[in-house]
């Protein structure tokens, strides 16, 4: 089975967002004579002397009739070597939960940058929600070259504004690159511009293509949160009992001495099963289902772990939240807070502060409005098990559900 | 024993799914059409909960226009696997005056079948029904979430939907809502097929090319069947055929194809330059067809 890397692409219908798209599905052969027949007879009925990919990407009538990207769009492609998925979010302040939502799932992120505009307000919300939600690899996308005459001078001072913005960010293990484009015609996005022999980098899908898997997915502690327990109940397996769910973070083997939480019953794995198959090891990312040596009370909720790399155990936890809700978040509300599969109530004690997605610094704050982002302090009713978002993004990240209306309300970032 | 378990990404993340499913709601019910997607989900279920059976039923919205094909193993898959099937029919719904028939050319229940089925989830009060609809099929539902929240009316709030992050799902509903769970929602229909030949699935015969009665019409292959509209001067003629996508009848077109094995079609679409729903007469109505049959309750 090939890999599947999943990229995150913000910015508006302007800077090319759709254009980019459009261009890597058409030069890896992804777009059907049926789609293109389509988009041509729409851009041809727009007046267009091009090809507007935008009709491939916003998929919803609201976005067609503004000509503007609203909620994420989940658009797939694949070459020999991988398969991909494109989480294309809209770049607006508006839609700036939707941008969270689009990047949760995401290994790289591609950051539009209009080479006539350069950085922008825009930019800086972009790559700051890419610090914040620590996506190892971005791609510094420099559109519309052909309208700069494909200069080298105004590519390198927009690749130096980003590396001013770039030394304020936190999260110095990401990997930054830049490459110039002209996404109209295709130049940089699959081949080679031949416009730009000054640029002596990849091209998009080159870059793309030599991503290692093991670099760019998560790495951490074995944590395996109990979705639920199989109990057969048949004659055959009649004294079964397997702990469902998926592995995140490090491989599991028969035999190792594992913790589950929150009983801080030990015992030891001693068998791996995969549908009717048993295994020896598993790896992060297979929902498998496990047996322990020791009969001892295991529900959803609760988590297995290495014996000897226990998470934190906590009833108060520090974390920014992304308020995704009309309702505003006020200090003392109550939410159900939901990490993995394990749900408890929690309270909100303190806002600390909203923090200005330009860089520009943490303000204090009583409450959160819808599309900010702050710091905050929840009590919870019952302990979680949990590792900072910075060590274990899984295990360190949660949602925030209101009881009212069920809606997601927030995400949060364990700190 | 097998030695180290090598992850298929999409796989687990449906087993996934499916156990969200089953552990967030009190009546889930898996949609199934027999078409190659819900043949897939139900593959998947398996996995998810062996050893023990798999713990919700099916539910069939049967347009009486199906394929007999389809019908027939429909009923060898529940046989065979001790599923529990439920079958509601589109028939009875006109029977009772819920819906009119549609007539004239394009004459179809596709549209008609959202009535029936939001019917039957009343009827068994399911909160949660499972289908095999994938992002890569159609635009609209390029858009769509795992976890899809619908109205008292069955209806999707389109430009309002909950924020899905990682991987956590949120079911919570209030009561005569439902959620519209789709497993497969990142698959391609290339990874479909894939899975299918990898797994050596059955499927129903139509999927693999035969001979059979048909006419032409808007450039697509209609089947004959007497139930199909079908004008004087289209002539029915016999042609070596296969269908990509299984609908109804009235609603599915078929392709020219010499596929006879899974692994000439899955061959066979690696090389198509048609997408699936090219050949989905629904979809043909027009550039909003499903976001606007999505609103009113579709799956």
């Amino acid at each position: 089975m090939m890999d599947v890397i999943k990229i995150a692409t913000a910015g508006s219908v302007d800077d090319g967002k759709s254009t980019l798209i459009g261009r890597l599905l058409y030069d890896t052969q992804s777009l059907t004579t049926d789609k293109l027949e389509a988009i041509e007879k729409s851009s041809k009925q727009k007046g267009y002397d091009y090809l507007d990919f935008s009709l491939a990407t916003d998929g919803l009538v609201a976005e067609r009739e503004q000509g503007i990207t609203i909620d994420v769009a989940h658009i797939y492609f694949s070459t020999a070597k991988k398969s991909y998925i494109i989480a294309d979010s809209p770049g607006h302040v508006e839609y700036t939960r939707n941008m969270v939502t689009g990047a949760s799932t995401s290994q790289v992120s591609i950051i539009l940058i209009d080479a006539r505009k350069g950085v922008i307000e825009q930019t800086y919300r972009h790559f700051f929600i890419n610090n914040l939600l620590r996506i190892k690899e971005v791609i510094v996308a420099i559109n519309k070259m052909d309208l700069v005459d494909y200069s080298e001078e105004v590519f390198n001072k927009i690749r130096s504004d980003f590396q001013a913005l770039n030394a304020k960010s936190t999260f110095k293990e990401q990997t930054v690159n830049y490459i110039p484009l002209s996404a109209i015609n295709g130049g940089n996005i699959v081949t080679k511009s031949e416009n730009m022999p000054w640029y002596e980098g990849p091209s998009i899908l080159d870059y793309l293509e030599n991503l290692k898997a093991a670099d760019v997915f998560e790495k951490g502690q074995f944590r395996f949160p109990i979705q639920t327990v199989i109990r057969p109940k048949t004659s055959e397996y009649h004294d079964f009992r397997g702990y469902a769910g998926k592995i995140y973070g490090d491989d599991i083997s028969v035999g190792d001495k594992v913790c589950v939480l929150p009983s801080l019953n030990e015992s030891r794995i001693t068998k791996i099963h995969f549908f009717d198959q048993e295994y020896e090891s598993a790896e992060a990312g297979s929902s498998i289902s496990i047996e322990l040596a020791d009969d001892i009370n295991v529900t959803r909720g609760d988590m297995i772990v290495k014996a000897t790399e226990l998470p934190k155990i906590d009833k108060e936890i520090h974390a920014i939240v992304c308020w995704m809700d009309n309702k505003k978040l006020v200090i003392g509300a109550k939410y159900m807070l939901q990490h993995h599969s394990n749900r408890v109530l929690g309270k909100v004690e303190n806002i600390l502060n909203t923090i200005a997605t330009d860089y520009s610094g943490s303000s204090p704050a009583s409450e959160l409005a819808l599309n900010e982002i702050g710091e905050v302090v929840i009590k919870l009713s019952k302990a979680i098990y949990f590792d900072k978002y910075e060590e274990h993004k899984s295990n360190g990240s949660f949602i925030l559900i209101d009881v009212a209306t069920n809606t997601t309300a927030a995400v949060g970032f364990i700190q | 024993m097998k030695n180290r378990l090598q992850t298929n990404a999409l796989e687990s993340e449906a087993i996934y799914i499916f156990r969200e499913v089953i552990a967030q709601f009190d009546k889930p019910v898996l949609l199934f059409s027999g078409g190659k997607d819900s043949i897939t989900l139900v593959r998947l279920a398996q996995k998810a909960f062996f050893p023990a059976k798999i713990p919700f039923p099916l539910l069939h919205i049967d347009t009486g226009h199906n394929f007999p094909e389809t019908i027939t193993f429909r009923d060898e898959l529940v046989a065979e696997l001790g599923l529990e099937l439920i079958v509601r029919n589109v028939q009875q719904t006109i029977d009772a005056g819920k819906v009119i028939e549609e007539s004239g050319r394009y004459a179809s229940r596709n549209t008609l079948q959202t009535t029936t089925l939001l019917d039957a989830i009343e009827e068994f009060k399911f909160d949660a029904c499972i289908g095999g609809a994938r992002r890569d099929e159609e635009k609209a539902r390029a858009k769509e979430r795992i976890f899809s929240v619908r109205d008292d009316f069955g209806q999707w709030d389109e430009k309002n939907q909950r924020p899905e992050l990682f991987d956590i799902l949120n079911g919570k509903i209030e009561n005569g809502q439902n959620v519209r769970v789709f497993p497969i929602s990142n698959w391609t229909e290339l990874d479909v097929w894939s899975y299918i030949e990898a797994e050596h699935m059955a499927i129903p015969s139509i999927y693999f090319s035969h001979l059979r009665k048909v006419f032409m019409r808007d450039g697509l292959i209609w089947s004959h069947a007497d139930f199909v509209y079908q004008e004087k001067e289209e002539i029915t003629e016999e042609r070596m055929v296969r269908f990509r996508t299984v609908g109804d009848m009235t609603c599915t077109a078929a392709v020219e194809s010499e596929a006879h094995t899974l692994q000439e079609v899955v061959n066979e679409i690696r090389q198509s330059t048609i997408s699936e729903r090219g050949a989905r007469i629904d979809d043909k109505r027009s550039e909003a067809a499903m976001e606007k049959r999505k609103q009113q309750g579709y799956f």
